[in-house]
Order: C-alpha cells, then sequence, then structure tokens
C-alpha cells in the first residue's frame, strides 16, 4: 500500500510529487500517458506570469506571485533556462487607458513588484514593433518567460530520482474508499492502494473528483490555437506583449520563448472533448488578426508550427486546491489553468503543507535539491566542447540539424530518470525536432537511436505513445 | 482516325504530343521537340513502356536496401509482375552499382540492375 | 587552425560538381564538408530514373548520377569529411566544424561554395487545421524511411501538393502496395514536372485534385482520415466541397526552401523570392570569394542544371583563389530586373566585364503561361523576345546573354527580363 497516489504527471502533479519527495512517503504518480508533459502541461504560452492578472485575494493571485518568486531557485536548482523578460499590458484605445490603471491597482494588491504604466514613447524605445495605436502599457518586470516542457520533465525527475516512481500508460477508471479509508484505485494497469489520493487530473479532474464525491465539479477543455515563428524573427518582441484581458481571459500574447522562438497565442473556445487538441482554420487567422492588433510588420510567413492546447477551466476560475469536503484524505488540484504553470511550484508548496498538517512529515535526510539538465554543448567553450566529444564522441554527431541537437544529448534524455521512449519524448527533452525543418530531417536518425539503444523495433517507435506509431512496417513484405 | 493526345515523358520538357491513330497504325506524330518524343508517342499508343525503380533486400549490408532498375523499359502491363519479383529477391552484400539482381525479369528480356553500391556491414568484415 | 584555398559546404549534387570543376580549374587544396554518412546528398534517396539525360545523354537514376560525380572526386582525390556538420561561417571565411573524431574544428578559406542544397516545407508552415498524429510526413522523409530504411510510413495514403517528390512518392508507395487515394494541389496547376504526372499518377489512376486543399485532419495518435476541399481564387475553402478519405497517411510535397541559415549567419545578402543569396555572373555572393550553386541558391527542377551551376561556381572561385578574376569597376554592375510574370533572376547581377562570352540566366514564372514571349530588355531596348509554347512556375526557364551584344550597349543600366503578351 502507498502513502500517496499522485493522479497525472503534468506540471501540477511533478511539482506536488517534488514537494512529497521531501518527506518519507511511499509516493507513486499514475499517467495515463507514455510520458510526464503530455496535456495541458505541454501546449501553453510558457508564460511566468507576474501576478497582476488574477482577482484579488483570490488563490489564483497568491499562488501565482508566490510561484513567480519562488522560479529562480527552482530553475537553478532543476538546471532549466528561465528569463524574467517583462511582460507588457498594451492599451490601444484612449478610452480603455483606465482599465490599465485597474490592473496596476490590482496587481499592487496583489504584492506584485515593481510595476509600473508607461507612455507610448517610453513603449516603443522598449519594443520598438509595438503597434502604432499603442498609448500606454502596464510594464510588469518580474514577468518571465521559461521552457514548460523542461519544467515539467525536470521537476518529475528530481522527485523520481528523490523515489517517487511513476506509472506510465495508467488509467485511472474507478475510485473507491474501503471502510477503513483506504483509497483503491482501478487501472487499465491494476489496482494501486493507498492512503491519500492527490488529484491532479488537468483537464480530466473533475471526472476523477466526481468518483469520489457527490459534490460535483465541472471543467471545461477551453482550447487555444497558437502559432509558433522561426527563431529568425524570435527577436520581433522582447518583452511578452498582452492586450488588455477580457472575460475570457489574457487575450493573444506575443513574445518571444526561452530557446529564441516567437509565440503568438492562445484564441479560447470552450469544447466538450478533452482530448480536443484539433487547431481550427478560423482559430489561427483569428489568432492572426488579434495579434497585429498590437504588435505591427508580425512576420507570420516564418511560422514553423500551430498547434491547440487545453486549458482544464472551472466554472469559478478559481483554483481548488483542498481535501475533498465528502472525501477525507483526498486532496484536489483542480481548475489548474493559467497561471497553473507559473503556480505549479507554489501548488506542490501548498499540497505539502496540506500533508504537513494531517500527517506528522518526517523529512528525508538525503534529498536532493538539485537536479542535474541535460548538457546543453552549445554552451560550452571549444575546448570544453572537444574534451567531451573526447570522451563521448556522441557529442560531435549532430541529429538535429535546425536546433543543433548532438546523438549525446538524445542519449541522455533516453537514459535519464524518466527517460524518453517515443520521438516526442526526445523532442520535448532536448528540442531535438523542434525547430524549423519539424523533423523533416532528424525523425529517422532519432529512430535510429531510440531503435539501438532501447532495443525497440522501428515499427514499435512512436510519436507519443499508444497507436502513434511512425512506421507500418517493413518494404519488401520482410519480418 | 483516332487522336491521342499524350504528355511525353521522354524527358522532363514534357511535350504535349498529338498521334494520329488509323487502328494500330501510327499516320502523324505532331507538337514533339526532338527524336525522343516521336518514338515515344509511337510506342505508347501500341505498346506503352515503362522503367521500372524500386529497391531490394539487402543481407549483410551496411544498409538494408539497395536501389533497383530494370535496365531497359519493360511493358507497362508487367510492372506489378515485375514488383512481385523485386520483392521476392533477398540478396547479400556487397553490392556494386550495375551488378545484375534479376535476369529476364517476367520473361521481358531485361534485366534488374543495382543502381547504388552496398558495402559489407562492419559486423560481418 | 587549417587552410584551405577552397571549402565546399555540402557534398550533394551541387558541391560535388563545384569541388570537381575548381579542381580541374587548377586548385590543388579543397574540402568538402558533407553533414550526412555518405557523399551524393539527397540524390541518394531518389532512386528514381530521369537524371542526367542533358549531362550524360542518358537517364540514370539518383545514386547512378550521384555516383558519377562521386567517381570523378575519387579521381581527383578531393579531400572530404564525411558526418561532419557545419556550424558556422563567418564573413572572413573561416568555417567552424564539428565531427565525432576531430570534435570541434576551424578552417581558413580563401574561398568558400556554399552547396548545403534546401529542405521541404514543413507542416506547420502550412498551418493546416485539424489534430497533430503520427502519420503526416513530407514526401522527402517518406522517401527516405521507404527507399533507405525500408519501412513503410503507411498504407492508405493522401497527398497534399504536386511538388516532384510527392509525385515520386505517390508512384513509389503503389508500387510498394500502398494505396494511394488522391492528390490534393492548392494552385490551380501542378508544381511537378508534366512527365511525372503522367507517369506517376495517371498511370496508377491516382487522381489529381487542382485547387484543393486539406482542411481537416482526423485521428488523435495516427491519421485515420483527411478531409479536402475545393478553394476559391484567394486559396479559401468552399463550403459544400469536402470530400473525406480514411487514411493513415498524409504526406505533404509544398515546396522546397534553400537552407540558408549559415549563408544568413555570415552576412550574405539573400534575394526575398528565392530565399538563396543575392549573386553576380560569377555566382559569387556580396561577400567577396563566397560563392553559392544549386539548390542553397534557388530550387532547381533538374539536376542537370544544378551540376552545371555547380561547375561555374567551381570555376569562378578557382579564379578568385588563383586571382584571375578580371578587374573591373564595382560601378560597372549591371542589375537584372525580373518582372511581368519573371520572379526572379539568377543571377541577378552581372558585370560585362567578368562575364564570360555567354552567360546563361535561369529564372522561373509566377504563373502557367501558354504562347507567350520571354522578352529580354537592355535599358529601353528589346533584344530578345521568345515565343515559348508552354511556361509554368513548375519549370525553370532560361535566357542566355551574349557578352558582345551587352558590350555594344553604351553606358548600360538594366537588364530586364519579363513575359510579354505579344
Amino acid at each position: 500500500m502507498r502513502d500517496v497516489v499522485i493522479i497525472g504527471a503534468g506540471v501540477t502533479g511533478s511539482a506536488v510529487a517534488r514537494e512529497l519527495s521531501k518527506y518519507d512517503l511511499d509516493v507513486c504518480v499514475l499517467e495515463k500517458e507514455e510520458d510526464v508533459c503530455c496535456g495541458t502541461s505541454k501546449a501553453n504560452s510558457a508564460i511566468v506570469h507576474a501576478g497582476f492578472d488574477a482577482k484579488a485575494g483570490s488563490l489564483m493571485a497568491k499562488l501565482n506571485v508566490r510561484g513567480n518568486e519562488m522560479m529562480d531557485e527552482l530553475s537553478k536548482d532543476l538546471d532549466i533556462p528561465f528569463k524574467r523578460n517583462g511582460s507588457l499590458v498594451v492599451c490601444i484605445h484612449e478610452e480603455t487607458k483606465e482599465g490599465l490603471k485597474d490592473l496596476y491597482n490590482r496587481g499592487i494588491e496583489n504584492n506584485v513588484k515593481g510595476l509600473k504604466i508607461i507612455d507610448k514613447e517610453e513603449l516603443r524605445k522598449l519594443e520598438p514593433n509595438i503597434s502604432d495605436n499603442a498609448v500606454a502599457a502596464l510594464y510588469a518586470p518580474t514577468g518571465g518567460i521559461i521552457c514548460p516542457f523542461e519544467l515539467n520533465i525536470a521537476m518529475a525527475e528530481n522527485a523520481n530520482e528523490n523515489g517517487v516512481e511513476f506509472y506510465f500508460n495508467t488509467q485511472v477508471e474507478k475510485i473507491y474508499a474501503d471502510e477503513d479509508g483506504i483509497y483503491h484505485i482501478k487501472t487499465n494497469n491494476g489496482e494501486y492502494k493507498t492512503r491519500y489520493v492527490v488529484n491532479a487530473a488537468g483537464v480530466y479532474a473533475d471526472v476523477i473528483h466526481n468518483m469520489v464525491s457527490e459534490k460535483k465539479i465541472k471543467i471545461t477543455p477551453r482550447r487555444g490555437d497558437y502559432c509558433l515563428l522561426d527563431k529568425e524573427v524570435g527577436g520581433h518582441v522582447s518583452h511578452t506583449i498582452f492586450p488588455q484581458p477580457t472575460a475570457l481571459g489574457k487575450g493573444v500574447l506575443v513574445s518571444p520563448t526561452i530557446h529564441g522562438n516567437l509565440i503568438v497565442g492562445p484564441t479560447a473556445v470552450d469544447i466538450e472533448d478533452k482530448e480536443g487538441v484539433n487547431t481550427m482554420a478560423d482559430g489561427i487567422s483569428d489568432l492572426i488578426s488579434k495579434a497585429n492588433d498590437h504588435v505591427k510588420n508580425l512576420p507570420m510567413k516564418k511560422v514553423i508550427t500551430s498547434f491547440a492546447g487545453l486549458r482544464a477551466h472551472e466554472d469559478n476560475h478559481e483554483f481548488i486546491i483542498k481535501e475533498v469536503e465528502d472525501s477525507p484524505n483526498f486532496i484536489d488540484c483542480a481548475g489548474i489553468e493559467s497561471p497553473g504553470l507559473t503556480s505549479s511550484p507554489a501548488i506542490g508548496e501548498m499540497v505539502g503543507n496540506i500533508f504537513k498538517e494531517k500527517l506528522n512529515l518526517k523529512e528525508k535526510e538525503n534529498w536532493k535539491k538539485t537536479r542535474r539538465g541535460i548538457l546543453n554543448p552549445s554552451a560550452l567553450s571549444i575546448e570544453e566542447r572537444n574534451e567531451l566529444i573526447k570522451k563521448q564522441p556522441a557529442y560531435g554527431n549532430i541529429i538535429c540539424r535546425c536546433e543543433s541537437i548532438s546523438e549525446g544529448e538524445i542519449i541522455d534524455a533516453i537514459h535519464r530518470p524518466l527517460g524518453a521512449r517515443s520521438l516526442d519524448g526526445v523532442k520535448r527533452r532536448t528540442r531535438a525536432g523542434m525547430g524549423r525543418c519539424q523533423a523533416g530531417f532528424c525523425s529517422p536518425k532519432t529512430m535510429e537511436i531510440i531503435n539501438r539503444e532501447l532495443g525497440l523495433s522501428y515499427e514499435k517507435i512512436t510519436k507519443c505513445g499508444g497507436k502513434s506509431n511512425i512506421v507500418l512496417g517493413r518494404t519488401k513484405g520482410e519480418k | 482516325m483516332e487522336k491521342r493526345e499524350l504528355t511525353c515523358i521522354g524527358c522532363p520538357m514534357g511535350c504535349q504530343i498529338t498521334v494520329e491513330l488509323d487502328g494500330k497504325e501510327v499516320k502523324s506524330v505532331q507538337g514533339n521537340s526532338c527524336a525522343i518524343g516521336d518514338k515515344y508517342a509511337r510506342n505508347e499508343v501500341v505498346n506503352p513502356e515503362r522503367t521500372v525503380t524500386s529497391t531490394v533486400v539487402v543481407l549483410k549490408g551496411d544498409k538494408t536496401r539497395v536501389s533497383v532498375k530494370t535496365k531497359n523499359n519493360i511493358p507497362k502491363s508487367k510492372i506489378f509482375d515485375c514488383m512481385k519479383e523485386i520483392d521476392a529477391v533477398r540478396i547479400e552484400a556487397p553490392v556494386k552499382i550495375g551488378d545484375v539482381i534479376i535476369e529476364n525479369v517476367c520473361n521481358t528480356g531485361v534485366d534488374v540492375v543495382a543502381t547504388r553500391n552496398i558495402e559489407l556491414c562492419e559486423a560481418t568484415k | 587552425m587549417k587552410a584551405y584555398d577552397i571549402v565546399v559546404i555540402g557534398g550533394g549534387p551541387a558541391g560535388l560538381a563545384a569541388a570537381v570543376s575548381a579542381r580541374k580549374s587548377g586548385v590543388k587544396d579543397i574540402l568538402v564538408l558533407e553533414r550526412d554518412k555518405e557523399l551524393g546528398g539527397i540524390l541518394n534517396q531518389c532512386i528514381h530514373n530521369g537524371f542526367g539525360l542533358h549531362t550524360f545523354k542518358e537517364e540514370l537514376t539518383g545514386p547512378e548520377y550521384a555516383y558519377r560525380f562521386m567517381e570523378q572526386l575519387y579521381e581527383e582525390k578531393i579531400p572530404y569529411k564525411l558526418n561532419t556538420m557545419v556550424m558556422d561561417i563567418s564573413k572572413d571565411k573561416i568555417v567552424t566544424a564539428m565531427n565525432r573524431e576531430d570534435g570541434v574544428f576551424q578552417i581558413k578559406a580563401k574561398a568558400i561554395i556554399l552547396a548545403m542544397g534546401c529542405r521541404e516545407r514543413p507542416k506547420g508552415a502550412l498551418n493546416i487545421p485539424g489534430y497533430r498524429p503520427a502519420g503526416i510526413y513530407s514526401a522527402g522523409t517518406a522517401q527516405r524511411l521507404v527507399n533507405i530504411e525500408g519501412y513503410m510510413p503507411g498504407k492508405e495514403i493522401v497527398i497534399l501538393g504536386s511538388g516532384d517528390i510527392g509525385l515520386i512518392m505517390a508512384r513509389r508507395m503503389t508500387l510498394e502496395g500502398a494505396k494511394v487515394k488522391v492528390v490534393a494541389e492548392l494552385m490551380p496547376y501542378s508544381g511537378g514536372l508534366k512527365r511525372n504526372i503522367v507517369q506517376c499518377l495517371d498511370d496508377f489512376n491516382i487522381p489529381l485534385k487542382l485547387s484543393h486543399t486539406v482542411v481537416d485532419i482526423e485521428g488523435k495518435e495516427r491519421v485515420e482520415a483527411v478531409t479536402i476541399a475545393k478553394v476559391d481564387k484567394t486559396g479559401k475553402p468552399i463550403k459544400g466541397t469536402e470530400e473525406r478519405y480514411t487514411c493513415d497517411t498524409l504526406l505533404l510535397s509544398c515546396g522546397l526552401i534553400p537552407e540558408n541559415e549559415l549563408s544568413r549567419n555570415a552576412g550574405v545578402e539573400m534575394n526575398l523570392v528565392t530565399n538563396g543569396p543575392k549573386v553576380n555572373e560569377s555566382l559569387e555572393t556580396n561577400i567577396e570569394g563566397i560563392f553559392a550553386c544549386g539548390n542553397v541558391l534557388h530550387v532547381h527542377d533538374l539536376v542537370d542544371y544544378v551540376s552545371e551551376e555547380a561547375k561555374k561556381a567551381g570555376e569562378s572561385a578557382a579564379k578568385y583563389v588563383k586571382d584571375e578574376q578580371v578587374e573591373s569597376d564595382e560601378s560597372k554592375t549591371i542589375e537584372i530586373v525580373a518582372t511581368d510574370g519573371v520572379r526572379y533572376t539568377v543571377p541577378s547581377t552581372l558585370n560585362v566585364d567578368r562575364m564570360e562570352d555567354m552567360l546563361t540566366v535561369r529564372f522561373r514564372v509566377g504563373a502557367v503561361y501558354k504562347g507567350k514571349y520571354v522578352s529580354v530588355y537592355l535599358d529601353g531596348e528589346r533584344i530578345m523576345h521568345n515565343k515559348k509554347k508552354i511556361m509554368a512556375p513548375g519549370e525553370m526557364e532560361q535566357v542566355i546573354l551574349i557578352k558582345n551584344k551587352l558590350k555594344e550597349q553604351d553606358n548600360l543600366k538594366t537588364i530586364t527580363v519579363k513575359i510579354e503578351e505579344n
């Protein structure tokens, strides 16, 4: 029997797992996909929000600001890139300028540091490509950018190194508590028994919650389409540019990404299908026109991919992080939509505190706070790099031309804790295949490496688990 | 008299050719830019032919496939029969460009030959 | 730092021909850098026939064509490095490269020939609505999987785009037992060669739907169906014309993009139409001593023209290295203007003093023209007016400029190439 079972290996589940790995607890994570970071966590704006947007006094506001504060140290501990590039909420109508002031005041109330309203001259100096219609902006220097994959993967890896087990391709089908209050979790891969459950199931958090509670909740998948642009134009803006928020959210942003691309998105459409990550033609055209309202000369011809993500929207637009009233020892982390990525470490901390109140937690003596990331050879000097290649020649063999990713990095991604087993797994860990040719060149080469390193036949290699096989057999009827 | 419109495949220019036919007898060929076009058109209306290119399974090679072609054109109607023979062949490395892989494929009088070199793989050397 | 007279970036058809021609023009010290594990570039996976009619007067397959040039390279004993990725080219012609054996190394080159080729336009750039499951490949990736690795990317196939690789793959997959259901092309004309439509589609009764595009991709894990629809003149799908095809694979053959990241970083000036460097009559870029040829310069329809162009780049680089470039005044540079249906020309400038007796200017047209004229003007005066039966965007065109004719023109400023009605 486990002490804690966490359902979902997204950014929330992984943050909770890492937090609980500090203590002498038997913790495992159940994930229905083949890897961590496969749902909401993988397709979002990749922004560390400053925290002026959430309603004052809300849990969302509190955890956003706390998560933002934690990010500097966390990113160092986890060896992942993070940059405070600053956010700008840009006002393009003289009539709505007052709205900036409201946002500023809310930010002050939420305890966001360094906020400032700037006029159009200063704005233009900061962002030469800002729309000619811009009249003023709210500047938040603490806003930042991060790689959502790396944050998620790094927290999970770190949790795993500290003893948390992850079970993939494991979908929860039914949960019930027996008379002793022990939870039985039935999955497609057998039953797990546990004293505590953390529900971090993203868009499925309502399904999981409703398995054990009469007080039903509803999570609506809110789809957002995005476009990612070539690194060649990654410097079109240097801050994260937001429009003024509306009832549907923070609107379409334009931002550099931590790896130097430009991201434009998202749209916001409420849908029923919890797997409905299909992009829509009108969504993308809507995106382009909206983004152009705030940023001029957007080089949309340089789009290298478009994709859609789902936000786990709860009716009250608030995080639900608490023990379920009619189901003791079952803790929800539900409604984790934006600013969920930013808030994730603070959510982990909060769930940790809930456990501290319930249990007499004992800290592990040998808890490892830091995690070594995948080496980035391009950050080395030529001499250092040559030293590395001499020891491990695979670092001298470039596999992904666009992102300049070597075989050494891919091998590391495969063999590290919770290593990659699919093309997407390799992509999210190393960026191989994420560049301008979108894996056209490196897919066959990455398959060769996966085949060799994992002994997985080509026919069994998938894009992202399940039936997402890359090839459907050999030519010539060869077996 | 029957008129047939063809696109020449003799070279990448792709000339539009008009052939006048009386039964199986070609009366005229027009629109071609060269002799290849004339020959192609006369052939195409009575006995269309194609070169088949594909790959053959190689054992013990540094690659698992070697590219091959029919050394000359074969009747279009025999393309799929030819592929059956090609698919069934297994050859051992090394292979040299021009090596005959299948003699007289489908009784056409045409050989299937290798179009690249395949070395022995390191492990079997 | 090692030094070479000429470093050739890329060992595909362009790089091979350029290196051989530079050697034949008397340059000893040449190095070819190739990122793949063998020479020959993309030709190795182009196992179909149709190459070399111009160059060798016979019809070869891609690997055979490449081998002819590889043999010449071996005969000339020109050194080359495989599995070697060029990471950077600087404007003072220092090449930084890397491989497993040498690690990161730098080479000082007197001249550089850019021959990196091109890549396929990725699916992302097409903004196709729908899911992003496995089973969506660019035609070239599928070609590599089938022809080199021996794997079937799928069994039931829809192809978007009628570029040559897409057409060739339609036949290839059919011969390997797959069912190619339809080829959809956004434009009202095919982007590929006419002969390929005949022998790759018509021969196998594969329908080609012009003015059609993909409007939906279904399947969450692997492609399950693709819906195509007719488009209007602006390229927008027309409601009510949708046709759904169940399939497991979508192949994309929607154009090629010259791979010029290295060139751009070096400061090479680009032509916005070709996405390749701007070059003069010697195929030299704005950076002295850096030359370009093949698909990195502009996407070609025939490899024969690549070889021809590369030979010229090799000769020019040799002249540069040997200091045999004709002395001339930069002010004598003449611009070649592409207009009225002519999308671009290569080269885009020329210097009459430095040109050979005859100069081939290659270009592509922007639409299908039947019975129209290709005209060349020297400033205001028309010196060429050739009627063409048919011109299409999928095929390259050329005009030949005669040095003596240009010399006769006093104070010549611009040469204009255009399409005329009559």
